[in-house]
This record gives structure tokens, C-alpha cells and sequence, in this order.
């Protein structure tokens, strides 16, 4: 039944676009200011001089090029962090789903028990165990924790309940395919869009991560962009420090755009693997 | 099919436990160790027993944070996904010009790190070159200083409604996607006007889903820490080390090097967290029946 459009409620909803988007214009107006030219021009509208390019060029080389450094390094976050995280939640949430095991029940309510606990109070016994271990200002401290999504295993986990019927893994037994060649055959396939989501949402996680390389991370040459940008912030508040808005604008530019381009892109997938496998009750 | 009863299952989740076991169970075992123990520069470590929790019950700057942070559920949290209820309404009904558009968008700024969006947030509350300073200047008018001791708080409220409102939004959306469009047709057919749809139907539909981003929403409050440490730089004078419970464990550990009571203060705010999350779900579920 097709619904008869309305202008009033289009307008509406407007408002609530309008907020979402009025940072994101901001930004982009203001990555093409100079740092005199910030102060001096109105913030949602461009000044006099267009030096998006300059900015991006300055972004690139300031300080012996660290922000290419810390783009390097947010990328190794993401790919063993989030990419490892996928893979755990996925075979995870394929055994939930798919299998009867000992101790099933007893894994779910550990699980679900532990979600309860905030992970930032986890933060700071995480620091002084993994310094302990000796594992801190090492890119390892960041990617270990990464490497658990409480919410990702619950995603496959209704995803793969609805997406995989048992008839087909039964058929593939009788075959004599055996478990793990099963799983990677025929279920990987069906499971794509919930793998697909599930590894957007880790990206996101990993990329915009900030409180726990914070408290992980001494040596600012394994710093990923999001503290890194906060460094560049800082100096201005610092006594002697190069300020360097400009920058820190056009750095934060160039930090959201791939994960943008990347919801964007995959929209398809995400968006039925939400809606499929997704919350509901 | 019977299901069969084996191992083969810990095979597949094995290496999820293990990280897991790693990562959370490890960390809370050892955070319930150290908030026993007591750490003196002459003495050493000794056994406290509950000494660090008598003192985090009475401590009034952590009660402070912790009340700081349950004024920013009662408010925030509503506001936010009322909001985020009202777009996935309007989106799922259909009357919308360019409802892709507006899902994709509202649902933008949940890919945008916490740290871009309270820089952004911070730039333009600010009275250097931010919006505010802009319009005061070019209007005449006299807006008050968002950064202010008075609206820090809602200043924080509004990044993080930013933040989350498309993701909650996203959340809602999937689940009204799944109510069986037969139901609407029959209630048009009865006549049923839009409100009453949305009041018999759907929102009861997605129940599950609106207690979960609940859930979810209060576990984020009680840990907020990124917007409220960003903003420090611009309003060190308002932002203090112990403005939230998170931020009061990390100055705690990390600029005072009391990890004993940082890891109690931890522990007290994930079992007050767990009580308040457990409350509205409890709470939820008997308003069924």
C-alpha cells in the first residue's frame, strides 16, 4: 500500500537533519580557513582565502609527518582490533546459535553478567594488570581489548539463528563435509551481512577509540588519530605552544571521512544485516 | 532436527572465552583484589579489608560525580530517545520525501569519534571563533557562555545527544521494520487513526528494543569520560578531577597514583550501574503483565 507523502512531517524531521549536519558543515567550512582566518570570518560561512588544500598539505607534514603516523597506526588498530573482534563474534555467535554444548547456559550468564559491567571501569584494572604484564605502550594494549564485542556476539549470535537452517548444516554432515569446512562453505555465505555489520560497528568502536589508548599509551609514536588530535588541541592551552586550530579542523576532517565513506558505501549490507539479525525481542 | 549434544560447539566459541576470560573476567578479578589492599609510601602494600569502601560510601566528591552523572540519565537519556523515537516513527511510516536520505544522515554522527565530535562541539561553544562568539558579536546579542559552571552539563548532554540520537534512531527503526505490515492494514481498516497505531502497535512491538537502547544508554552515562576530558582544556575551571565517576577514577590512578581506591571507585560505580540497569528492567517487565 503505497501512504500519501506529507510536506509537514518531511519539514519536521528536517530539524532533527539539520542538527545532525550542522557540525559536520562546520567542519568542512572550517578546514578551509586559515588559522588567522578562523578567528576573524563567521564560523558557517568561508573566509576570504580558501586554503583547503595548504591545511590538508600542513596536516600531512606538521611535526616530521606524525599524523601519517597515527593514521598507520589507528589502521593496524583497526584491522587486528576489529578485524579480530569480527571473527571471535562470529564464530561465537555461530556456536550460540547453532550449537548444543556443555555449559551453554553457564557461558550466557557470564556473558551477559559481564556487558552489565561498564568497560571504561574496567579501564584502570586493565592498565595495571596489562602493566604488570609489561604490555603497556605497546600497540598490543589497545588491540587486545579491542578484540572482545559483547554486542557483535549477540548480533551474530540472532543473526545466525534466523539466517542458517539447520537442514542445511544436517545435509552438509551427511555428506561428510566436516564441521569447520561446514561453517566456512555454507555458513560464511549466509552469514555476510550480519559479518559485515557487525565488523562496521568494531571499526567504529576501534577507530573512534580514545579512553583506553589514553590510559595504555605513553609514547605519542603509537598514538592512534583520536589522541593524537587531542595532543595538537592541548598545545594551544599549553605556555609556548605552536597553536594550530587549522589543523587540528582539517585533521578531524580527515579522520571521519573513511568511516563515512564506509557507512555509506556499505549501507546494503548493514542495513539488512540490522534489520534481520537486529534487536528485537 | 535433534540437536546434538557435543563439544563441537566450544570449538567455535572457545576463542571468543578465552579473550574474553582475558580482557573482562581477569580485570574485575583483579580490581576486587586490589580494592582489599591498602598502599602507603612508608609500609607498603598491607590487607585493608573494607577500608577503601567505607571511605568511597563517604567520600563527597565521589557522591557528587556519581549524582552529577544520574542528573545527566534523568535528563539527557529521556530527551535523547524521545528524539530518537519520533525520526524512526517518521521514517517507518512511509510519508517522508527522501527517507533514505534522512536515515543515513541522522545516523552520521554515530561514525563521528567522540574526540572530532567534542572538539567540533567544543569550537563552536566557544568565544574565540565559535558560534556563539559569532552570533553575539554580529546579532548584539548576550548569549550566555556554554561552557559555563550552569550549562557545562547540558552543554555535554547536547554532544552526546548528537552522538547517539541516529544510532538509537537506527536501533528503533530495525525493529519496527519487522512488525508484519498485515497488522497496520487491518487496523486502517478499522479505522484506527495514525496515533493509536503508533500507540497499540508499535510501540509495544518494539519494547525489547527501546529497553535495550535504554539499558545501553544508562551504562553510557554512568561511564561518561571523553566529552567531559576533552572539554577540561577549554573550561579547566568547571570541568574538575572528579566532575564524573569515570574521570575521578582515571585522576585518581593516573595523576595521584591511588590505584587501591581507583579500582574501589571503579567497582562501586559498575555494581551501582548494574543496580540502576537491572531497576528499569525489572520495572519494565512487570508493566507487562
Amino acid at each position: 500500500m503505497r501512504r500519501r507523502r506529507s510536506l509537514l512531517l518531511t519539514v519536521l524531521t528536517g530539524i532533527m537533519l539539520i542538527y545532525s549536519l550542522v557540525p559536520l558543515v562546520w567542519l568542512i567550512i572550517n578546514a578551509t580557513k586559515t588559522q588567522p582566518g578562523l578567528l576573524d570570518s563567521f564560523g558557517l560561512w568561508f573566509a576570504g582565502d580558501f586554503a583547503l588544500w595548504d591545511n590538508i598539505r600542513d596536516t600531512l607534514t606538521y611535526n616530521n609527518g606524525v599524523f601519517v603516523r597515527w593514521l598507520l597506526n589507528t589502521l593496524l588498530y583497526v584491522i587486528v582490533g576489529a578485524g579480530g573482534a569480527t571473527i571471535l563474534a562470529t564464530l561465537g555467535g555461530y556456536a550460540l546459535a547453532k550449537f548444543d554444548f556443555p555449559g551453554k547456559r553457564g557461558v550466557f550468564a557470564i556473558v551477559i553478567g559481564a556487558v552489565a559491567v561498564p568497560g571504561t571501569a574496567l579501564a584502570v584494572p586493565t592498565f595495571l594488570m596489562f602493566s604488570k604484564l609489561g604490555l603497556t605502550n605497546t600497540p598490543w594494549a589497545v588491540i587486545i581489548p579491542s578484540l572482545i564485542s559483547p554486542f557483535g556476539l549477540y548480533l551474530m549470535w540472532t543473526f545466525a539463528a534466523e539466517a542458517i537452517p539447520g537442514e542445511l548444516m544436517e545435509a552438509a554432515r551427511v555428506d561428510g563435509a566436516n564441521e569447520f569446512r561446514t561453517f566456512l562453505r555454507i555458513c560464511v555465505p549466509l552469514l555476510a551481512p550480519g559479518i559485515v555489520t557487525v565488523a562496521l560497528f568494531a571499526m567504529v568502536a576501534t577507530w573512534n577509540n580514545y579512553f583506553l589508548p589514553l590510559i595504555m599509551l605513553k609514547d605519542p609514536d603509537w598514538y592512534p588519530l583520536t589522541l593524537g588530535l587531542n595532543e595538537w588541541n592541548d598545545q594551544a592551552t599549553t605556555a609556548g605552544g605552536d597553536v594550530i586550530f587549522n589543523l587540528v579542523i582539517t585533521g578531524s576532517l580527515l579522520t571521519i571521512l573513511p568511516l563515512l565513506l564506509a557507512f555509506l558505501l556499505l549501507q546494503r549490507y548493514w542495513q539488512s544485516g540490522l534489520a534481520t539479525g537486529g534487536v528485537k525481542d | 532436527m535433534a540437536r546434538r549434544r557435543s563439544w563441537t560447539g566450544w570449538a567455535f566459541i572457545g576463542p571468543f572465552l578465552a579473550v574474553f576470560a582475558f580482557v573482562f573476567l581477569a580485570p574485575i578479578a583483579y580490581a576486587l583484589y586490589l580494592s582489599l589492599f591498602r598502599t602507603r609510601l612508608i609500609g607498603g602494600t598491607s590487607f585493608a579489608g573494607l577500608e577503601n569502601y567505607e571511605r568511597a560510601l563517604t567520600d563527597p566528591q565521589f557522591w557528587s560525580a556519581a549524582g552529577r552523572v544520574a542528573l545527566f540519565l534523568v535528563v539527557q537519556v529521556p530527551i535523547m530517545l524521545f528524539l530518537a523515537l519520533l525520526v524512526a516513527l517518521a521514517i517507518d511510516s512511509g510519508r517522508l520525501y527522501g527517507k533514505a536520505f534522512f536515515r543515513v544522515t541522522v545516523f552520521m554522527p554515530y561514525a563521528v569519534p567522540a574526540v572530532v565530535a567534542t572538539l567540533m562541539w567544543g569550537f563552536m561553544y566557544g568565544s574565540q571563533f565559535g558560534l556563539v562568539g559569532n552570533l553575539n558579536e554580529s546579532l548584539g546579542l548576550s548569549l550566555p557562555d556554554p561552557l559555563s559552571p550552569g550549562l557545562m552539563l547540558a552543554s555535554i548532554g547536547n554532544i552526546v545527544t548528537w552522538e547517539f540520537v541516529g544510532y538509537n534512531m537506527l536501533i528503533f527503526y530495525s525493529a519496527l521494520q519487522v512488525v508484519p505490515r498485515s497488522l497496520y492494514e487491518a487496523a486502517e481498516i478499522d479505522g484506527a487513526s495514525q496515533l493509536r497505531v503508533i500507540r497499540s502497535i508499535k510501540l509495544p512491538a518494539i519494547r525489547g528494543a527501546l529497553l535495550i537502547a535504554t539499558i545501553f544508554s544508562i551504562i553510557g552515562s554512568f561511564q561518561l569520560f571523553n566529552e567531559p576530558a576533552i572539554l577540561q582544556s577549554l573550561a579547566p575551571n568547571v570541568i574538575t578531577t572528579f566532575y564524573t565517576p569515570n574521570l575521578y577514577a582515571y585522576s585518581l590512578s593516573f595523576s595521584g597514583q591511588q590505584y587501591n581506591y581507583s579500582a574501589t571507585v571503579a567497582i562501586v560505580m559498575g555494581v551501582l550501574t548494574v543496580i540502576v540497569a537491572y531497576a528499569v528492567q525489572l520495572r519494565a517487565t512487570r508493566k507487562e503483565r
